[in-house]
């Protein structure tokens, strides 16, 4: 059941993914599909849509990188306070049975580790690319080898797994494992676009995760709008077939603040 | 035959649903993609000269039976806001209504010129938001003398056609419409957002919205839209055409408005009831019943609940 007035949870645990990113959980059945996300409200400040992270037949997980205002704020909740939780909203990935890779960058990582657990529960063989700036920034690595994950670590600084990209790991797993069916990606838009590029050349399926800034969640404002289809970030995605989001204009070149003005992506470039 | 087209202020919209301000048209393609799901018409959600930032979140929430918002008028400003509905103009097929708002009668006067240059069918003049009080005063739509000067302003600084959008917030409907009819106004809409209206959330123990007080839309205040477009219809003798807004869900809804005056209506909030494709259904709703009815357009509907 989708909630639409936004009930407030406790939250039960708060675990230190890096120096700036808490995952928090909550006892509650959301019965959310991997992708999907929910507006977390703290009462007076503002609410902001997270991806779930985590999830169980009795709790869910949000994760949360320290970046603004109200993210800092969040990060700074202990375990028995408070926060106002609605959704599931949007859309979610496709699950595929077989064997997949999952490319996170930075806190893109989150749904994917949602989604990485829901996988192996079905018996996909899963290969996990987490691309992250430094050692601090890698998330996610015990929870998803316990699970059976095989987890390649790439960082900008060389301080964790290989230095360099995600996008290089995928492009030699694409080239070594012939039987990877599907690409599911979350992170920076110039990352994503690479590896829509590397699934093109390899045939294979890819299904992106995107960010935009929201307000309603549910389809109703138009903040989410992408140019030039106007499809509704919150509704017809976040997660989006790579053929889709190809015929997106503003993919990787901008996105919108919250009056709706234009923002450039990766300025210089 | 049954033909669902309508006209409204000299504009022919081929079927009588209006993508309603404040509702998707944030951005040139959302009002697109409305077209493309079928609005005969589609509106930008209103704009003013200067850039403005949203309320913080939550701005819009459901609850049983329609939706409270205060998104507070935010927009990107004029510039952003004319390339996004020459966008529209484009690519929606379809008539692309401009909405504008302004703190003073003067500043909507030149806000419909400067808007007029991206050449929108129709301008929509909100003077009815209920969510700006504390920035801009009472709505000028709460006191006719003050509507028919904003309205006198806009028509005088534009020759694109003219709808006034009324809150239905005031005790005598009827005398506000009279007076923007007689100021010039090409097109009457009514309603704006009731209220406002507030929601505690008792655990959290304060209001949901962040601020506070929002407008009430959806299927909790149609009967009092309908009785505005009634009570309009019969204050400006079905001389105006009118734009029914507030509720419509269904085809019948989209009839009833038909019944009590309404040309064509304003769909929103049905958007969060039956997606993006109410557009396309509420227009074959229509055509069913004109099918089943014998009506065979719109314009022998109009106002026929007033007949004795």
């Amino acid at each position: 059941m989708k909630i639409e007035q936004p009930i407030v949870l406790e939250i039960k645990k708060v675990i230190k993914e890096s120096s700036d990113t808490n995952t928090f959980l909550f006892d509650y059945p959301l019965r959310a599909r991997p992708g999907q996300f929910v507006s977390v409200w703290l009462p007076g400040v503002d609410e902001k849509p997270f991806s779930v992270s985590y999830q169980d037949e009795k709790r869910f997980g949000i994760s949360c990188f320290g970046v603004g205002p109200f993210s800092k704020k969040l990060n700074s909740l202990r375990a028995g306070e408070k926060v106002g939780i609605r959704g599931p909203y949007g859309k979610g990935f496709t699950s595929k049975r077989g064997h997949v890779a999952l490319v996170g960058g930075g806190c893109g990582a989150a749904p994917l580790a949602f989604l990485a657990n829901s996988l192996r529960k079905m018996g996909s063989k899963v290969d996990f690319i987490i691309g992250a700036k430094d050692i601090d920034h890698v998330l996610f690595v015990q929870r998803l080898k316990k699970a059976g994950v095989h987890v390649h670590i790439a960082t900008d600084d060389g301080s964790c797994g290989k230095k360099g990209f995600a996008t290089d790991i995928l492009k030699n797993l694409l080239k070594s494992k012939k039987e990877i069916k599907m690409v599911y990606t979350c992170g920076p838009e110039i990352m994503m676009k690479k590896i829509i590029d590397l699934c093109d050349m390899n045939k294979k399926n890819c299904e992106i995760s995107m960010e935009r800034y929201m307000k309603c969640g549910f389809g109703i404002c138009g903040q989410c709008c992408v140019d030039n289809v106007g499809l509704r970030v919150c509704k017809e995605g976040p997660v989006f077939e790579k053929n889709l989001v190809k015929r997106f204009f503003e993919f990787n070149k901008y996105k919108r603040d919250a009056s709706g003005k234009k923002i450039i992506l990766n300025p210089g470039c | 035959m049954v033909d669902i087209s309508t006209s409204i202020g000299g504009i022919r919209l081929g079927n009588p649903t209006i993508l309603a301000s404040g509702f998707m048209g944030v951005t040139g393609a959302s009002m697109a993609y409305a077209a493309r799901s079928g609005a005969g018409a589609v509106t930008m959600k209103s704009l003013g000269l200067e850039p403005r930032k949203v309320h913080p979140c939550p701005v819009v929430l459901s609850f049983d039976k329609g939706l409270i918002n205060a998104v507070g008028l935010s927009g990107s400003g004029i510039e952003e806001s004319m390339a996004e509905i020459e966008f529209a103009k484009k690519h929606a097929g379809v008539p692309v209504i401009a909405s504008i708002f302004a703190g003073t009668k003067k500043e909507f006067g030149m806000t419909a010129k400067e808007v007029s240059k991206a050449k929108p069918d129709l301008i929509e003049v909100n003077i009815s938001c209920p969510n700006v009080h504390s920035e801009f005063g009472r709505p000028f739509g709460t006191d006719p003398k003050t509507a028919a000067e904003v309205t006198r302003e806009v028509k005088k600084n534009t020759k694109v056609p003219v709808i006034v959008k009324l809150t239905p917030n005031v005790v005598d409907i009827k005398e506000i419409a009279v007076a923007v009819a007689k100021a010039g106004a090409d097109v009457i809409n009514a309603i704006n957002t009731l209220g406002p209206g507030m929601i505690i959330n008792i655990t959290a123990k304060k209001p949901v919205l962040f601020n506070k007080r929002g407008g009430l839309s959806g299927p909790a205040v149609r009967p009092i839209a309908v009785r505005c477009i009634y009570d309009i219809y019969e204050a400006t003798k079905g001389k105006i055409p009118l734009i029914g807004t507030g509720g419509v869900t269904y085809g019948n809804d989209a009839v009833e408005m038909f019944m009590a005056g309404a040309s064509a209506v304003g769909i929103g909030s049905a958007i969060h009831y039956r997606d993006i494709g109410v557009f396309r259904k509420v227009s074959l709703e229509i055509t069913n019943f004109m099918k089943a009815n014998r009506y065979s357009s719109i314009k022998e509907m109009v106002g026929v609940a007033h007949e004795n």
